[in-house]
């Protein structure tokens, strides 16, 4: 393709694309986000090309492979337009079924379609599906619509119109202006304006600036960031494009997970085709403005997503943090002045200069303007991404989008905010999600995953888990993080093998408090807020494990027991092979039982028993 | 050896500051990093053998010992958590004999746990050479590791 140099060139272009394609041609859209992949999407997406070309069906139907369409929970999800027929769990081998019945015939194949959990009812329409209904999908509705390999797809919905927008008629302090008039706050987890940072950033003076995008996505039960980035990579450009334009930068860097290589891939895809077109490079769109973007693959440290790691990281250190009473928006990467934002807030950019800030702001809470793309995970019927308005209740996001606790279990707490976030139990269901609400109960926004448990989760449990994560992805560097997380681990390990004692939980109360006064970093600052906050709402379940040396939910192995119910259990044997010990005996048809010696409480049988008979206690 | 290297580093015009790529791109090609490649990337980069420790031992990716013909990895992300993933790593270091993080004697495993892979709705998520297994239990891990015994079982006999 010849390189753009103007705004109406680009627009040409635009409505070339759009008048060569036929809105009313048939369009088979398979998604190919990383999660629908891992199901064995691939063998799929082949086997319809096959089957088109064995039909000669290409000049009848397209075929699209799309980003990550959100319900990962259905996947390997087709949707078929212009009828928007959504199709889901479909099997790798049915491609020849669908063109068969569905394309040539219009006919609905019944078992694929979505049955909703509550009526029973089944669903034909995609937007129908009470999990997408209940949504507001601002910055995911392109996802299902481009292939983000194909650059054309994202032109033909409008893409670069923003950045083009900005170039041709706003000055830079404007473009700061509406990003500050919107009061886009961070998606990262920090939640500070993303205008203000701008602002100083291009106040602050150096001869070069530099724009990041913050991709080291580790926030464990979190993955938004990365179905943007590998789903619509030019939109995420095309936020960065225009905030450099508007701090005065002209370099970037993409600093993505390793663990995330398709969103590396496509990032980098995207990077050469803008290139090519002149939208990275020198004199974008026949202007002064210069700007080229280089990707940047961390190697697994889950500090590198503060951003002082993140710059060392970068710089080709070990990610360390360092102590900020110098602003990275005057001294960041290579000491230059720096602006740091994640995937999701660069992907609000060109929304907000596209439609404005006055409609972005009719968006949301007071404080806390916009949609928030939230990871529903964990003991949930509906997993998946699920974007909703700032103020959305818990309850709607569970129950309305998330359809509930699966296995008719109850809803015990969810959590937000990663690790470095807290649990919040059910009396708290009908809170409004925002920043500033979040904090109020204890936990915080983070990244937006939001973890499900049910009451098989033990509290105590979960926040044993966070603090040996944090233990294990602490660098070292600060004493009160490396050392005292470590010790407030050992204190949990002891409460989890029934060996806590009087006065632990108050001993982890002040070491949290002190540990997250003398941190260095945030990763140290928010490390207690696990432990703080189960102690908040589950206060009793810690004391349960420590006076009566019980685990209420049944999960730490040292204070339960395994043991098969005599009415329940109909001899069938199933548990006797799976035990590793051999701790399982009885005939047939006869009542089994477990030897309490030789149990090493692996939870084999429990797992495998069809009938409920084996019970923990 | 020495054209490997050379070939990653021009790969990006020989900049330091390409270090933690440069060194994935080593792990890759090496499956893991020997001191012989590091003396290399010290020399050809012209950065000081200590740094390159310091990154190399920072960075949770590398490995200074060789790793397994089978790579398994289990994801340890909440949502696996939640989904009962501890009873699984207790399972597989049962039986493999080995601790997370650990290879075996022989090189056919490696076992390690992964942050999150962002694919919860699959979860027990688990990877065994690129290759992902979803909804994992204690049962289907048995399978699965009594299907990579009987492989490693076929290529040593295949050896000898």
């Amino acid at each position: 393709m010849e390189k753009i140099t103007s705004p109406d060139q680009l627009k040409a272009l635009q409505d070339s694309i759009v008048a060569k394609r036929d809105p009313d041609k048939t369009c088979i859209t398979i998604c190919a986000g990383t999660g629908c992949l891992a199901y064995g999407t691939q063998q799929l997406i082949d086997s319809f090309r096959e089957e088109i070309g064995k039909r000669d069906l290409e000049d009848v139907v397209d075929l699209r492979t799309s980003g990550c369409h959100g319900f990962c929970e259905r996947g390997p999800i087709v949707v078929i337009n212009p009828r928007k027929i959504f199709y889901q769990k479909v099997g790798l081998d049915d491609a020849a079924e669908i063109l068969e019945k569905t394309v040539c015939e219009g006919e609905i194949i019944d078992r694929l379609l979505y049955v909703e959990p509550l009526t029973g009812e089944k669903v034909t329409c995609e937007d129908e599906v009470s999990f997408y209904k209940k949504q507001m999908r601002l910055l995911l509705a392109q996802n299902p619509e481009i292939d983000p390999k194909n650059m054309e797809d994202y032109m033909a919905n409008g893409g670069y119109r923003a950045l083009a927008k900005a170039l041709s008629t706003m000055a830079p302090e404007a473009v700061i202006q509406e990003i500050i008039d919107a009061n886009l706050r961070g998606r990262g987890g920090g939640g500070f304006p993303a205008g203000w940072k701008w602002d100083a950033t291009r106040k602050a003076e150096g001869d070069i600036k530099y724009v990041i995008c913050n991709a080291d996505e580790g926030d464990p039960g979190a993955y938004m960031d990365r179905s943007l980035l590998e789903g619509n990579p030019h939109a995420i450009l095309e936020g960065m494009l225009i905030g450099a334009y508007a701090i005065g930068s002209t370099q970037g860097y993409i600093y993505v997970r390793n663990e995330y290589p398709l969103a590396v891939t496509n990032a980098a895809l995207a990077i050469n085709n803008a290139r090519e077109l002149g939208l990275l490079g020198d004199n974008i769109l026949g202007t002064d403005f210069c700007f080229d973007i280089k990707i940047i693959r961390g190697g697994g440290a889950f500090v590198c997503g503060e951003s002082s790691a993140l710059f060392a990281s970068i710089e080709g250190r070990s990610g360390e943090p360092r102590a900020k009473y110098v602003h990275a928006t005057d001294r960041g990467l290579y000491d230059k002045p720096t602006t740091l934002n994640n995937v999701e807030t660069w992907a609000n950019v060109p929304l907000i200069i596209d439609r404005g800030s006055a409609w972005y702001q009719s968006i949301g809470t007071e404080g806390s303007k916009g949609t928030k793309i939230f990871a529903l995970v964990g003991k949930i019927n509906n997993t998946g991404l699920v974007e909703v308005p700032m103020g959305t209740t818990l309850r709607e996001i569970i129950y309305e989008i998330g359809g509930g606790i699966p296995n008719k279990r109850e809803f015990k707490a969810v959590q937000t905010g990663g690790p470095s976030g807290g649990c919040i139990p059910k009396e708290h269901l009908d809170s409004p999600v925002d920043f500033d609400e979040l904090t109020k109960l204890g936990s915080m926004m983070g990244s937006g995953g939001m973890i499900v448990m049910d009451d098989r989760n033990c509290m105590v449990d979960v926040a044993r888990y966070f603090l040996s994560f944090l233990e294990e992805e602490s660098c070292g560097k600060c004493t009160p993080c490396r050392e005292g997380v470590h010790r407030m681990r050992l204190i949990l390990d002891r409460i989890t093998e029934g060996r806590g004692h009087e006065g632990d939980i108050e001993t982890l109360e002040w070491m949290g408090e002190a540990i997250a006064d003398g941190s260095l970093c945030a990763l140290g600052g928010s490390a207690p807020s696990p432990v703080l906050s189960t102690i908040r709402y589950f206060r009793e379940e810690y004391e349960a494990h420590i006076k009566d040396k019980r685990c209420p939910a049944g999960v730490c192995k040292a204070l339960i027991t395994y043991t098969i119910d005599a009415d329940a259990c109909t001899g069938c044997r199933l548990c006797v092979k799976p035990c590793p010990v051999q701790a399982i005996s009885g005939e047939k048809k006869k009542l089994h039982v477990i030897d309490q010696e030789k149990c090493i409480q692996c939870g084999a049988c429990f797992e495998v028993c069809n009938d409920d008979a084996v019970r923990v206690s | 050896m020495e054209k490997t290297i050379r070939t990653i580093i021009d790969r990006y015009d020989g900049d330091k500051g390409f270090l933690v790529p440069v060194l994935q791109d080593v792990q890759k090609e090496l499956n893991y990093l020997p001191r012989e490649a590091l003396d290399l990337v010290s020399s050809y980069l012209d950065v000081s053998l200590s740094r390159i420790f310091e990154v190399a031992t920072f960075y949770k990716a590398f490995s200074l010992t060789p790793r397994g013909r089978f790579q398994i990895n289990l994801c340890k992300g909440t949502a696996c958590h939640v989904r009962g993933v501890p009873l699984i790593i207790d399972h597989i270091e049962r039986e493999l004999h080995i601790k997370e993080g650990e290879t075996s004697e022989d090189l056919e495993y490696t076992f390690e746990t992964v942050n999150c892979l962002g694919a919860c709705a699959l979860g027990p998520v688990m990877v065994v050479n690129e290759e992902y297994h979803g909804q994992m239990t204690i049962a289907k891990t048995s399978r699965l590791l009594k299907k990579l015994s009987k492989e490693s079982q076929k290529s040593k006999e295949g050896k000898s």
